[in-house]
């Protein structure tokens, strides 16, 4: 049987039992008033109670009640999960004069009804970890949270159109924000598309006013060419470091003329121009595209014969009559002090070669969507021109949706946005060259504002639409009609016959994706990402942009699929919480830090080099280790490492675990 | 006077088998059927959906929703050349191709595959053979065959026959396997006795 | 690396100039791969439409066969036949995945005194002749170089498909790469897995033999003078019924096929009885440098 514990403080606890029937969710699998009457004969215990819903306002008000009427010093209450309502409770506790850290939770929702098939192994579980968190809470001790003061200026990580927003929103409001961005411009995917659904409006006429306005803003320092290397500290006092690549031109005084490109010894482009998706070539000086931020050309290292291989003429030197260029450059790192941090990193394209039955990279006139983009802008490649790789102009062209999405050989989601960005290149093919439109889909997803009315003003363009999936693009040619042609064969599932269709040209929907290197950048920030890379919320509804990292933030794909209105729906909110958080002046600290009992320790370094936030140093006088609570997130490893035991932990102690082990045990 | 041909197409849910996708679903390789999002890929990567009165995407679809009559009586099933295309394509790994073996063995077990047709009569032909010697013999298995279903077209398969024969690729004897051919039918056997164990 | 050969029921009958090809040029290449004793069929197709678990059972058998040659490396069992290559594989995977399958197999083994633990590999000749025994090896043995040979490489579906990890499944390039080492040229062309037909070609004709047909229409269109199999039920059908297409389909197809060991073993320079030529309807003569 129980002990009969005294309290932590010496008094004799007097314990409230809450148990929540929530809804349907616990009382549909729990026996919640079996539940009730059992806890009501534990030790210690003066009151047991259900209610429906024991976070509602009335949910509380009980709580409070029973504290003054029945003088409880104790509260447990039996629910969901400690990560949802920990905080509403501690409240409602603190609310009726008790300190909140005389409360418990035991999850009996996400551990038990959820998990659980069986009505009475239900029960019973739920039993065990009510009985467990009564006889812990009577070692509950009285804490304070702490306050620390946070630093106001805000890091925004990834410059396209979210993070453009979240920087202007937070400049905006008068905090100091870093725009940290690896490619030479700011704009990200949006830069490179033509227009924009449902509405059609210009993507460059849009972005490119938010672009400048970040140049140009006092508030905002703008590191293009850079990544973060490091991050350390806390929620509002994080310190990062970043690294600054050489663009071997002085922003300052290049003023973009391309008097230097022009003068370049190569009189033709040689790299791969990634803007254009490789579609033309730049010089190894170059500007990025014509409304490229901040405006100015850089010298790609690899390319310049000067910085590769120390030989050249440097025209493009004799050029410059303001004296810009600089192939002195070097890497430059920053350290920064910031009280939040706001992710805005976007996506990558799924590689369509990943997919060869579609043939892309084998036949020169399969394309990808993004390069399509790329065709139809009067500042791509071809000025606007829409002619294939072979010279031609295509006459009939076929769009396939879902490629390398919905597909649980690569990514089993929806990117979400195809479907539209589909309707809209099959709308501009329409317009801008009357080509014959083929789409094929297997779902049509068009369920924001004014996207099925678009998808209707599409069907009514002509195009063709056939639901099915395409099987494979080949260049195999069965009838004279498909001789020179790619041929796409696909079943009509609504008609129920194979078709196959000769085409001039194929573009390929590709998914989009996580980056290649979105683990390493997570593992940077200590965040988490889902099993496909996306950077993981901390609640999928009620905590959207935050992460389980306190102060750090998501904004627009990076987080998961998303188009340009719904990126900068969660920019604003990614900037309100970030805003919230350092303009408040100070944090909160949950008191669960770790202490070190100074009689006890040996001073022998065990936990020193183990702790992952840097918190403990060692006392070079009294010869013992010592925390530093502002630095101590609470994680215990020190607590585990220590020989001696010393090492103990606020809301861990060992007295309140070895209650709450034998609560289980006893009544197992 | 209408010479307009109609035809009652009105499907009640009484008339579906309610267990039929379940049964299919049990089997090896039947585990993602109920996965299946009817895009199609399977019908357009198949080599013979050309000639099939349902495509493997239909057959996927009818044979979820409890159509069994229709799948089983269907010549979808025994069109399938097994090549694994659709397996391969599909975007939900539904292993379409184990499906209509499954149907094709369904249908075997309830009689209910078309009169005369050859498929059923080869497979068991060779099941037989591969019984008595442990090897299937295709000459005789195709010639029986071929007696079995249409014997008319025996003499059109003469040539074909006799040009094998002549060139030493088929053979008149029975081609058996070494060493005790009996270990083969009392392995099957015993594959009869484990399997009534495990159900 | 310790091999077996199995060559399967087909090998033994229409596709025997298989069976003597691979046996002639493992020889020439100095390869050691002795018939698996007392091996049975696979349980192939066929049979797999009549009873899975004794298909599985019956291919079940021959791994354990192999399976007790095993010395201090495991077997790697040859199987040359696309459909017997499938099955083998298959069973290996499905013993693996599926519990159920699993415990009868292996309790219907043990009842005649046998056992599978799972070690045996199977591989395909064309991933032992390109990944073990290497390109430069063959170069080397090659003493006919196949001048003016156009191969259009015919894979079929079941060698590269759904089990094959030693190619890609859309494009594979193992044979092509073979071929060129003979001196020949592989034709690109984009039928390579595309099925033949199989046994449709005997029970619903029509069928197969227009899938056949569009191969053989598809590999002259590209300029090949001669198609590569390598599965034994192609090479029959693609052949076999060349007769029968001119006169269904009122063309002219007239293309040479044969198992890509006989075209290894011609340009070996084997003697043309010993690779089986002879077994041929359509004559190889007529191909550059196959005479
Ligand atoms: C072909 C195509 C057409 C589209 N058309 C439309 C449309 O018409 N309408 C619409 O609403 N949506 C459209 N979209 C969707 C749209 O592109 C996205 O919703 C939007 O661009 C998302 O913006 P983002 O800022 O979240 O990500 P991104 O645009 O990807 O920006 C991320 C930025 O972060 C930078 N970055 C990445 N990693 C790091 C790092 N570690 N450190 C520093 N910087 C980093 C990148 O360089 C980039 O500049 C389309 C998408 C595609 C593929
Ligand atoms: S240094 Fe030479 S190669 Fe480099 S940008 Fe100048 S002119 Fe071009
Ligand atoms: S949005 Fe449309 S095209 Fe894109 S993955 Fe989803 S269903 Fe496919
Ligand atoms: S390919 Fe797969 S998902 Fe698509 S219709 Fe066929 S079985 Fe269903
Ligand atoms: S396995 Fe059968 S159904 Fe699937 S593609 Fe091949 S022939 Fe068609």
């Amino acid at each position: 049987m129980f002990m009969e514990n005294k309290a932590s403080d010496g008094e004799q606890p007097r314990v409230g039992v809450y148990v929540c029937y929530c809804g349907m969710n616990i009382a549909s699998k729990v026996d919640v008033e079996a539940l009730r009457q059992f806890a009501e004969k534990l030790p210690n215990v003066v009151v047991s109670r259900t209610y429906k819903f024991m976070c509602s306002d009335p949910g509380q008000e009980l709580i409070a009640q029973d504290i003054k009427e029945q003088k409880l010093n104790r509260i447990v209450v039996a629910s969901c999960s400690p990560l949802l309502h920990d905080a509403t409770f501690r409240k409602a506790c603190a609310k009726a004069g008790l300190n909140p850290f005389y409360f418990t939770m035991a999850n009996i929702r996400e551990q038990v009804s959820w998990v659980t098939a069986n009505s009475a192994a239900a029960t019973k579980k739920a039993k065990a970890l009510v009985a467990a968190a009564v006889a812990r809470v009577a070692m509950h001790e009285a804490l304070e949270k702490k306050r620390v003061p946070v630093h106001a200026d805000v890091m925004v990580v990834g410059a396209g159109i979210s993070g453009i927003h979240a920087a202007l929103l937070l400049a905006n409001a008068g905090k100091k924000v870093y725009l940290v961005e690896r490619e030479p411009s700011i704009g990200g995917h949006m830069g490179q598309l033509d227009k924009t659904f449902p509405t059609l409006d210009c993507s460059a006429c849009i972005l490119t006013p938010k672009m400048s306005e970040v140049k140009n803003h006092p508030n905002i320092t703008l590191w293009t060419l850079s990544d973060v290397q490091e991050v350390s500290g806390f929620s509002g006092n994080f310190k990062v470091k970043v690294k600054r690549n050489p663009r071997f031109v002085k922003l300052e005084l290049c003023v973009a003329c391309g008097q230097c490109v022009e003068a370049c010894v190569f009189k033709e482009g040689r790299v791969p121009d990634e803007y254009n998706i490789g579609l033309s070539k730049h010089k190894p000086i170059y500007m990025p595209f014509p409304q490229a931020t901040p405006a100015s050309v850089l010298i790609d290292p690899n390319a310049c014969l000067k910085l590769s291989r120390g030989k050249c003429a440097s025209k493009c030197v004799e050029a410059c009559d303001r004296a810009a260029i600089d192939f002195e450059q070097k890497v430059e790192y920053s350290e920064v002090e910031v009280g939040a941090i706001i992710l805005a990193t976007g996506y990558q394209l799924f590689d369509a070669t990943k997919m060869p039955e579609y043939g892309y990279g084998k036949y020169p006139n399969v394309y990808t969507m993004i390069e399509l983009e790329r065709l139809v802008n009067a500042a791509g490649p071809t000025q606007g021109e829409i002619v294939m790789r072979d010279g031609r102009k295509p006459k009939r062209v076929g769009i396939i949706h879902c490629v390398g999405s919905r597909d649980k050989r690569h990514h089993p989601y929806c990117s979400g946005v195809c479907c539209m960005v589909s309707l809209k290149m099959a709308h501009l093919m329409r317009e801008r060259i009357d080509a014959e439109v083929f789409n094929f889909y297997i779902d049509m997803r068009t369920t924001l504002k004014g996207y099925e009315e678009f998808y209707d003003r599409v069907l009514h363009d002509g195009v063709n639409f056939v639901r099915g999936r395409v099987a494979e693009v080949t260049d195999w040619a069965m009838t004279p009609g498909e001789e020179g042609k790619l041929v796409i064969r696909v079943e009509d599932t609504l008609i129920g016959v194979v078709r196959r269709i000769p085409v001039d040209m194929v573009v390929l929907a590709t998914a989009m994706e996580a980056h290649d290197d979105a683990d390493d950048v997570r593992r940077k920030f200590n965040i988490s990402c889902s099993k496909e890379g996306w950077f993981l919320e901390r609640h999928p509804k009620l905590a959207p942009v935050s992460t389980f990292s306190d102060g750090i933030f998501l904004a627009g794909v990076c987080q998961g699929p998303k188009d340009i209105p719904e990126s900068v729906a969660q920019a604003g909110a990614a900037a309100a919480e970030a805003l919230s958080l350092v303009d408040k002046g100070f944090v909160e600290i949950e008191p669960n830090s770790a202490w070190i009992d100074a009689d006890t320790c040996s001073g022998c370094k065990t936990c020193i080099p183990l702790c992952p936030y840097h918190a403990i140093s060692r006392d070079e006088q009294k010869k013992v280790a010592v925390v530093n609570e502002a630095l101590c997130k609470g994680c215990g490893t020190c607590v585990g490492a220590c020989p001696s035991g010393s090492a103990q932990q606020k809301l861990f102690t060992d007295q309140q675990l070895h209650q709450e082990i034998e609560g289980v045990l006893n009544y197992v | 006077m209408s010479s307009l041909q109609i035809q009652v197409r009105i499907k009640h849910q009484e008339e579906l088998d309610p267990d039929f996708a379940n049964s299919i679903a049990a089997l090896p390789g039947g585990e993602n059927l109920s996965r299946c999002i009817q895009c199609g890929t399977c019908s357009s990567t198949c080599p013979v959906s050309l000639y099939m009165d349902y495509t493997p995407r239909r057959i996927i679809a009818m044979t979820r929703a409890g159509f069994k009559q229709e799948v089983l009586a269907s010549n979808t099933i025994w069109l399938c050349a097994s090549c694994y295309e659709c397996t391969v394509d599909c975007p939900r790994e539904i292993k379409v191709t184990d499906i209509m073996y499954a149907l094709k063995r369904r249908a075997m077990e309830e009689k209910v595959y078309p009169k005369r047709f050859p498929t059923p009569v080869l497979a068991k032909e060779f099941f037989k053979s591969v019984l008595k010697t442990g090897r299937s013999n295709e000459g005789l298995t195709v010639t029986w065959m071929i007696l079995k279903t249409a014997p008319l077209n025996m003499l059109k398969q003469m040539g074909l026959g006799l040009k094998l024969l002549l060139r030493g690729r088929m053979a008149l004897g029975v081609e058996k396997m070494e060493g005790d051919p009996t270990q083969i039918r009392r392995l099957m056997e015993q594959v009869e006795v484990e399997e009534k164990k495990t159900h | 690396m310790r091999y077996l050969y199995y060559p399967g029921c087909s090998l033994k009958g229409t596709g025997k100039a298989y069976d003597e090809s691979l046996v002639a040029v493992f020889d020439k290449l100095g390869m050691d791969a002795k018939e698996l004793p007392g091996w049975n069929c696979c349980g192939a197709t066929a049979y797999m439409s009549v009873d899975e678990t004794k298909a599985f059972a019956l291919a079940a058998r021959n791994l354990a066969l192999a399976e007790q040659e095993n010395g201090s490396d495991p077997i790697h069992l040859i199987a040359p036949c696309a459909a017997c290559y499938l099955v083998l594989n298959k069973v290996q995977k499905y013993m693996a995945e599926y519990g159920h399958l699993r415990e009868v197999i292996a309790n219907s083994l043990k009842a005649v005194g046998l056992n599978y633990h799972g070690t045996v590999k199977v591989r395909h000749p064309l991933d032992v002749f390109v990944n073990d025994i290497g390109l430069d090896k063959i170069k080397a043995a090659v003493s006919h170089p196949l001048k003016g040979l156009k191969v259009a490489s015919y894979y079929g579906c079941q060698v590269v498909r759904p089990y094959a990890e030693f190619d890609d499944q859309y494009n594979p390039q193992t044979m092509d790469q073979l071929m060129n080492a003979l001196g020949a040229d592989a034709v690109d062309w984009p039928l390579k897995t595309r099925c033949c037909g199989g046994t449709l070609t005997g029970t619903v004709e029509e069928a197969g033999l227009r899938m056949s047909y569009i191969l053989l229409k598809e590999a002259s269109k590209r300029g090949a003078n001669i198609m590569a199999t390598a599965c034994p039920l192609c090479q029959f059908n693609l052949e076999c019924y060349q007769g029968k297409m001119r006169g269904t389909f009122g063309d002219s197809i007239d293309l040479p096929v044969a198992f890509f060991t006989q075209i290894m073993g011609r340009a070996f320079g084997l003697e043309a009885k010993r690779i089986g030529l002879q077994r041929l309807f359509v004559p190889v003569k007529a191909a550059p440098a196959m005479a």
